[in-house]
């Protein structure tokens, strides 16, 4: 597919999978590349190992990002998503590893003090647990605050709300209350892909999706 | 060690002084935004410093999985409100990465001017506080004025003058009339420089604001790789890095800019990195507005951008695109891209995944402050306390950004 868009461009992905592939082993589960990114999956409890060869052997020297998803389809429901940059070689690469509620990913604290906050942040976010970071506090929501937001089960408006109550001259707690529905318009149209029983068509073969 | 006797401290006779730990905010001007710094202090030492974020937390990226492509837009503004089209560019040119659609000349030259125009923005903001924190006054209130020329520049081009909504996936919002570009050309000539070049003598070469800024907060090269810099936080240390250069995106690779780096990875050496990034964005904007072709400002893909209101008036096919354009949104192939590019801040970052429906599964943003304040536990031990407000004005952090 030619390229169109005039997102950042790096250096050439060719040869990077096989490289790669080779170098890591049977810590690799799978490595594609999609959309001009180099995606490599790694089994859960060789990330540190993987992401120690990148560093140090394939010039990764800076991880960038890291990413919490939630797929509550999927046997393990969570992916987290390293995304590294080499400075040296002028390339990108997202590594990724699943887990669940309750299997703990290897920290990569030793390897990059950066780290250490960014899963803080998907731990508050999503729950994954980190084994091995000395201070896996939440860090972005409020004090005492119970759940995991941003995992597709927990509803946008979350459970409770808070307000300045000028009778107890204190910020109170309290349920959400919704004066009127949140607002959630669905845009799609009834041909492709609602998963609703189209008004006047319950009786008909299959309506009942 | 025989016979040697230890003098005894004069002040620590027959009392013991621990260290006392002091809030840091939330609400203190020095802090930037709503930061609370548990700082352990030993006399006037730091310590130990323990960032508290999140007070600004509204769960962008929750929201955004609930919106359709277009009108997760405009929450991009409202993270680093001081440079907003910085934020849109890395959303936009993710979405058109998973789209694969071709943007039109004149709109990339049109992002690149203003994304330009909101550096220098930003740039006025940043240095003009972070001098404010170290004592001075008045080359802030002389950058404001710059920054409030920039803001009327944005007003004109798409009605904000800060949340301007105006990088949409596919090019531009509109099209900007020809006295606004003769406009931002003739202010590069005469009155950005002279204000400029008056403001930042102010300061430069001053002797507090060097004493309170020369070798404070040393990064060195390898720690600025370790904890995740970019931006003037990296090319301080002496890493020559921007995203602008090395990946380019739109027309950076057309235009012709140098990249400063500092030397001793100082706060001076930052500051003074961004001093310089506002003289090269002027000469880039510059260069835009020399070559910047005639021709659309939007893709002339329909089931992306919406048709020109003209069109609409006279058919059909038009109106139902811009129907299903603003009611059901586009759709975006399914797959996941990681965008990044050179914010005025540092490497702002969007990991977008769809699922190939109208609106995004996951939206991670990468904000620039959230690495770089980690680092400041690092930066200020050993440091005194006033010495926090000057890292901290030199990392140029926003809490929009920061805590989403």
């Amino acid at each position: 597919m030619a390229i169109l868009h005039s997102a950042p461009t790096w250096s050439s992905n060719e040869g990077v999978i096989d490289t790669l592939t080779a170098a890591l082993g049977d810590k690799l589960v799978s490595a594609v590349e999609a959309r001009g990114e180099v995606i490599l999956t790694v089994a859960r409890d060789s990330v540190v190992d993987a992401l120690r060869i990148l560093r140090d052997e394939h010039e990764y020297q800076q991880l960038m990002e890291m990413a919490g998803a939630d797929y509550p389809d999927r046997d393990e429901r969570f992916e987290v998503v390293y995304m590294l940059l080499s400075l040296t070689k002028n390339h990108r690469l997202l590594v990724k590893t699943s887990t669940d509620e309750a299997k703990p990913v290897p920290t990569v604290t030793g390897l990059w003090p950066v780290a250490g906050w960014l899963e803080r942040e998907v731990f508050d976010m999503y729950g994954v647990i980190f084994a091995g970071n000395t201070d896996l506090r939440r860090i972005l929501t409020d004090y005492g605050f119970e759940g995991h937001p941003f995992r597709k089960d927990f509803p946008l408006t979350g459970y409770q709300e808070l307000r300045y109550s000028t009778e107890e001259q204190r910020v109170v707690y309290e349920p959400v209350r919704l004066a009127q529905d949140l607002r959630q318009f669905d845009f799609t149209s009834p041909w492709e892909g609602s998963d609703y029983v189209l008004p006047g068509d319950e009786k008909a073969e299959g309506a009942s999706k | 060690m025989n016979g040697l006797v230890l003098e005894e401290s004069p002040t620590t006779g027959d009392e013991i002084i621990t260290n006392y730990t002091i809030n840091f905010g939330p609400q203190h001007p020095a802090a930037h935004g709503v930061l609370r710094m548990v700082t352990e202090l030993d006399g006037e030492i730091v310590t130990r410093l323990d960032p508290h974020i999140g007070l600004l937390h509204r769960g962008t990226e929750k929201l955004i999985e609930h919106k359709t492509y277009l009108q997760a837009l405009p929450y991009f503004d409202r993270l680093d409100y001081c440079s907003p089209l910085g934020m849109e560019h890395s959303y936009v040119l993710a979405v058109e990465k998973l789209l694969n659609v071709e943007v039109p000349l004149r709109a990339q030259y049109l992002r690149v001017l203003f994304a330009e125009l909101t550096r220098i923005c930003n740039h006025m903001m940043n240095i003009g506080s972070a001098v404010m924190d170290v004592g001075a006054m008045t080359p802030m209130l002389w950058m404001f004025e710059i920054r409030e020329d920039c803001l009327n520049f944005f007003e004109r081009a798409s009605g904000a003058r800060m949340h301007s909504a105006y990088f949409r996936p596919g090019g531009v919002h509109q099209d900007v009339p020809q006295k606004l570009i003769d406009d931002i050309s003739a202010w590069l000539d005469k009155r950005m420089p002279e204000l400029y070049e008056d403001a930042i003598s102010l300061f430069a070469d001053n002797r507090i604001f060097k004493q309170r800024n020369v070798d404070i907060g040393i990064v060195t090269k390898e720690d600025a790789l370790a904890w995740g810099f970019s931006g003037p936080m990296l090319r301080g240390s002496g890493i020559a890095w921007d995203i602008r250069k090395s990946q380019p995106y739109d027309v950076y690779d057309r235009v012709d800019f140098d990249v400063p780096v500092g030397t001793s990875g100082d706060c001076y050496d930052r500051m003074m990195c961004r001093v310089e990034e506002v003289r090269q964005s002027m000469r880039i904007m510059k260069q835009c507005i020399k070559d910047m072709p005639q021709g659309p400002v939007m893709a002339l893909d329909r089931k992306v951008a919406p048709p020109k209101r003209g069109e609409m008036k006279q058919s059909m096919e038009s109106l139902i695109h811009h129907f299903k354009l603003y009611t059901e949104g586009f759709h975006v192939p399914a797959g996941e891209v990681y965008v990044a590019t050179e914010s005025p801040k540092g490497e702002f970052g969007v990991y977008l995944v769809s699922d190939g429906s109208n609106k995004p599964y996951r939206c991670k943003i990468r904000p620039t402050a959230f690495s770089h304040l980690q680092a400041i536990d690092f930066m200020t031990r050993g440091h005194m306390l006033p010495d926090i407000t000057a890292i901290l004005g030199a990392m140029d952090i926003v809490f929009g950004e920061c805590d989403r």
